[in-house]
C-alpha cells in the first residue's frame, strides 16, 4: 500500500491542471440537452481533443494518451476541480469506446475511435424500448440480414441526446426464434440514415434531453456489428459494466459536489438542524469512501484483476450518494430549495435543484438499482436466481 | 499510488485465517464465553508462535516490529472468527503505547512477554471507560488527565461491567497514581493518548470488517438453503436486496479502514480523521450486517443455540466501543466542516 502519488503521477497532474486552467471556458455552457448547448459542448470536446485530453486512457493511435487508470483518475480529479463542462460524448468515449477497444475489430477501431475522440461523432445509446426497460432482454427491434447489410425496424426510447447525436449504438433482435438474451446483436447506426426518425421527449427538467428513435427499414452495413451476430448480449454487458463501473462516474464528480456542499453549509448552515449537519458530514465521507474504493478497485485491475458484477456495487453507491447529497443541500436551503435559476432568491443560481433533478435519474439509468441489487445478490453473493 | 496489499501481508492473513478456522471455531468461542477468564491462554500462546501477539512489538524486544498495515488484515481475521483473545488492547494499542512512553526497563520487562504470549495488557483511556479483560491483564496502561500510568493489577479495584458479548470481560477500574506508576505527562502523554485512541478505533474498525463479513457469509449460506414457498429464500428479491445492501456498506467500508491503517502506520497528519472515518463506516456496516443477518435467519437466528449471535453481539459491542459511529462522525465533522455563519 502506498497512497502517495509518484513524482510521475504528480507531474501528470500538474500538466493536466495547467492545460485545464488555460482552456476551460470561463462562462458555463448552455445545457447539453438543448440544441445550442449540444453544439457548445461539441466544440469543447474538439478543444479537449486538440489538447490530447478527450480520451486520456485510450491508446495513443486512436487519439488517447495511453494513460493508466490511476492517471485517468487524476485527470478526472483535475477536470472536476477546474469545473470543466460535462462530457457530451460520454456515451462514446467512456462506454462504446472501451467496448470497441475490447471487443471490436481493427477496422472498427480505426473507423470509429478517432472521430469519437475528436468530437466529430457524438453517440447516444439505443437500449430501452417501450416494452424493454429493466427487462432489457425483452427487446423487439429487429435486424434482418440482407446481403451485406442489416435492415433495422423498431423503436428505441429514452435515448439521451438522441435528438442531436450523430450515431447510436444498441441491441437488435436478429434471431426471432431465440429466447430472451440469446439472438440479440450489437449494432451501431448513423442517425442520419434513411428511415431514422427522432422524436424529442421533454425530461423532468423541461429540456428535451430524451428522444424516441423510430427505425423503419434502416439499412446499415454488416461491418456495423460489434462482436458477433446473435452474441450482442455479451457486448452489451461489457458496455454496461463500463457504465455502472468506473468509467462513467469517476469519484471526482462526487468529491467536488461534497466540497461544494461543505461550502454551502458554511454559508447557510448556521441554523441547520444537527441532523442535517450530520448528513453533510456523511456526504463528505461517502464521497471520500467512493474515492478510496475506486483507487482500491483500480489498483486491483492494474495488478491483473478484473471487476465484473462488482461494478453494480459502484453504481448503487454513486447513484444513491448523489441523491442523498442533493437532498441534504436542499434541506440546508430551506424555503429557497424550490427556487430555480431565474429566481432572485435562488442560492448558487439554483444549481442544487438542477443537480437534484439530474441525480434522481441515477438510480434509474444504466440499469435500475433494483436490477443492480439483483446482480450483486446473484453474481457477487451467489444467491439462487429468482424463479 | 498503489492501494493494494503486498504479498507478505496477504500470506500472513491467510496463515492467520487457516489457524483460526481450526482453533477458533464457534464451539471454541462458546467455551471462552463460559470460561472463567473469557479467553484461552493456549490459543493466545499459539497466536504468539505465529507472530501475531508481538506483531507491533519492536524487534529488539522480541517482536516483529511491524506496523498497522501488517496488523489490519490480521485484526480483520480476528473479527471474522470472533476471536476472544485480547489482541486489540495488547497488540494493537497497549504494546505501541508502551513502546512510545515506557522506559527501556519497562519495555523490556513487558514487551518481550507480550510477544511471547505470556503477558497481556489492558488499556483504559478517558474515552474508553470500560477496560476489556481488565481482570486478566498483567499490566494496565491507564490515563489520568494528561498523564499515562502503568499500573499493576494489585494496585487497582475492578468493578465488573458484564457485556452482552461474554468474551468481553469489561470492568471499571478504580485506582490512584502511586510511586513509580507515571509513564508520561503533559504534551508527550497527550500525544500518546491520542495515538493510542486512534489505534484502538482502527483496530476495532478492522475487527468489525471481519465481523460484518462473517455475518453476511452466514446469512447468505442460510438464504441458499432455507426453503420456503418451495424455493430457497435467497431467491426472493426482498432477501436479495437486503443482503446486497449489507455487502455494499461493507465493501465501501473496507478501503476506508485500510486507508486509516496507512495513515496510522505513517503517523500522517490526517491520522485522527481517517481513523474516525474508518470506525464510523465499519460500525455502521457491521451493525447493518447484523440486522440483515438476523432478519434473513428469522427465528432460528434469535436463539442462543444458533451461532449467529456470537458475531452479532461482537458487532454491537465493538460498534459501541472506542467511539461509536455518531461520535466519530462528529469528530470528522469538527475537522471538515467550517463554522457556519449564523444568519
Amino acid at each position: 500500500v502506498d497512497l502517495d502519488f509518484t513524482p510521475h503521477e504528480e507531474e501528470f497532474r500538474r500538466i493536466a491542471r495547467s492545460w485545464l486552467e488555460d482552456n476551460v471556458p470561463a462562462a458555463p455552457l448552455a445545457s447539453m440537452d438543448t440544441a445550442e448547448g449540444f453544439e457548445q459542448h461539441r466544440a469543447w470536446e474538439r478543444e479537449l481533443s486538440a489538447g490530447g485530453w478527450s480520451a486520456v486512457s485510450w491508446p495513443v493511435e486512436y487519439g488517447g494518451q495511453g494513460a493508466n487508470l490511476i492517471e485517468w483518475l487524476i485527470f478526472e480529479e483535475e477536470y472536476y476541480r477546474a469545473a470543466a463542462p460535462g462530457r457530451v460524448n460520454q456515451n462514446g468515449i467512456f462506454l462504446l469506446g472501451p467496448t470497441i477497444i475490447e471487443l471490436g475489430t481493427d477496422e472498427q477501431r480505426a473507423r470509429f475511435l478517432p472521430p469519437m475522440a475528436a468530437g466529430d461523432e457524438i453517440w447516444c445509446q439505443g437500449w430501452s424500448e417501450p416494452d424493454a426497460g429493466s427487462d432489457l432482454a425483452a427487446i423487439r427491434s429487429r435486424a434482418v440480414r440482407d446481403g451485406d447489410d442489416y435492415v433495422l425496424d423498431g423503436q428505441k426510447t429514452w435515448c439521451s441526446r438522441g435528438a442531436f447525436a450523430d450515431w447510436m449504438f444498441g441491441l437488435f433482435r436478429t434471431d426471432p426464434a431465440a429466447e430472451r438474451h440469446r439472438g440479440l446483436t450489437f449494432i451501431v447506426v448513423p442517425m442520419a440514415a434513411d428511415g431514422v426518425t427522432v422524436r424529442p421527449i421533454a425530461q423532468l427538467d423541461g429540456e428535451t434531453g430524451f428522444a424516441e428513435v423510430f427505425l423503419d427499414g434502416v439499412r446499415v452495413p454488416a461491418a456495423n456489428v460489434i462482436g458477433e451476430q446473435d452474441r450482442g448480449w455479451k457486448v452489451a454487458m461489457a458496455t454496461a459494466g463500463f457504465e455502472r463501473g468506473l468509467s462513467l462516474r469517476s469519484p471526482a464528480r462526487y468529491t467536488e459536489t461534497a466540497g461544494r456542499l461543505v461550502d454551502l453549509f458554511g454559508r447557510v448552515g448556521g441554523s441547520a438542524d444537527p441532523a442535517v449537519r450530520g448528513e453533510v458530514v456523511q456526504a463528505w465521507m461517502d464521497a471520500e469512501a467512493y474515492r478510496l474504493h475506486t483507487y482500491w478497485t483500480v489498483s486491483r485491475i492494474i495488478d491483473g484483476g478484473a471487476i465484473g458484477a462488482e461494478s453494480s456495487l459502484n453504481k448503487l453507491w454513486w447513484s444513491e450518494m448523489d441523491v442523498r447529497m442533493h437532498e441534504t443541500a436542499l434541506r440546508l436551503l430551506g424555503p429557497a430549495a424550490e427556487l430555480v435559476e431565474q429566481a432572485p432568491g435562488a442560492v448558487d443560481d439554483g444549481r442544487w435543484l438542477d443537480g437534484f433533478l439530474f441525480a434522481l435519474a441515477g438510480p434509474i439509468y444504466a440499469g435500475t438499482n433494483e436490477i443492480q441489487r439483483n446482480v450483486v445478490a446473484d453474481r457477487v453473493l451467489s444467491l439462487p436466481r429468482s424463479t | 499510488m498503489r492501494f493494494a496489499f503486498d504479498e507478505d501481508h496477504v500470506l500472513f492473513r491467510t496463515t492467520v485465517r487457516e489457524f483460526l478456522d481450526k482453533e477458533c471455531t464457534p464451539a471454541d468461542v462458546r467455551a471462552a464465553w463460559s470460561s472463567h477468564r473469557g479467553w484461552s491462554t493456549d490459543r493466545w500462546g499459539m497466536l504468539a508462535a505465529l507472530g501475531v501477539n508481538g506483531l507491533t512489538v519492536p524487534e529488539r524486544h522480541g517482536g516483529l516490529g511491524m506496523d498497522e498495515l501488517s496488523l489490519v488484515l490480521v485484526l480483520e481475521e480476528s473479527g471474522r472468527a470472533s476471536l476472544p483473545e485480547p489482541i486489540v488492547d495488547t497488540t494493537a494499542v497497549g504494546a505501541p503505547l508502551l513502546a512510545e512512553v515506557g522506559s527501556d526497563e519497562l519495555r523490556e520487562r513487558w514487551l518481550r512477554p507480550v510477544a511471547a504470549g505470556r503477558a497481556v495488557l489492558g488499556v483504559g483511556l478517558s474515552t474508553t471507560p470500560y477496560v476489556d479483560h481488565a481482570g486478566s491483564a498483567d499490566l494496565l496502561l491507564l490515563q489520568r488527565g494528561d498523564e499515562v500510568h502503568a499500573v499493576a493489577p494489585d494496585q487497582v479495584t475492578l468493578f465488573e461491567q458484564p457485556s452482552l458479548d461474554r468474551a468481553r470481560r469489561l470492568a471499571s477500574v478504580e485506582w490512584e497514581p502511586g510511586a513509580g506508576t507515571l509513564l508520561a505527562e503533559g504534551e508527550r502523554a497527550v500525544a500518546a493518548i491520542e495515538s493510542a485512541f486512534d489505534r484502538g478505533a482502527l483496530a476495532t474498525a478492522a475487527q468489525l470488517l471481519g465481523v460484518g463479513q462473517q455475518l453476511i457469509n452466514l446469512a447468505v449460506a442460510h438464504a441458499r438453503h432455507r426453503v420456503q414457498f418451495g424455493q430457497p429464500i435467497g431467491a426472493f428479491q426482498a432477501v436479495k436486496h437486503m443482503l446486497a445492501d449489507a455487502l455494499l456498506q461493507l465493501e465501501l467500508a473496507r478501503p476506508v479502514v485500510y486507508r486509516a491503517a496507512y495513515s496510522v502506520a505513517r503517523s500522517m497528519p490526517e491520522r485522527a480523521l481517517d481513523a474516525s472515518m474508518a470506525k464510523a463506516y465499519a460500525s455502521d456496516a457491521a451493525t447493518l450486517a447484523g440486522r440483515v443477518a438476523l432478519q434473513t435467519h428469522g427465528a432460528i437466528g434469535y436463539t442462543w443455540e444458533h451461532d449467529l449471535h456470537l458475531w452479532m453481539k461482537r458487532g454491537w459491542a465493538l460498534a459501541a466501543a472506542w467511539g461509536d459511529a455518531a461520535w466519530h462522525r462528529a469528530r470528522v465533522g469538527a475537522a471538515v466542516l467550517p463554522q457556519p455563519r449564523v444568519s
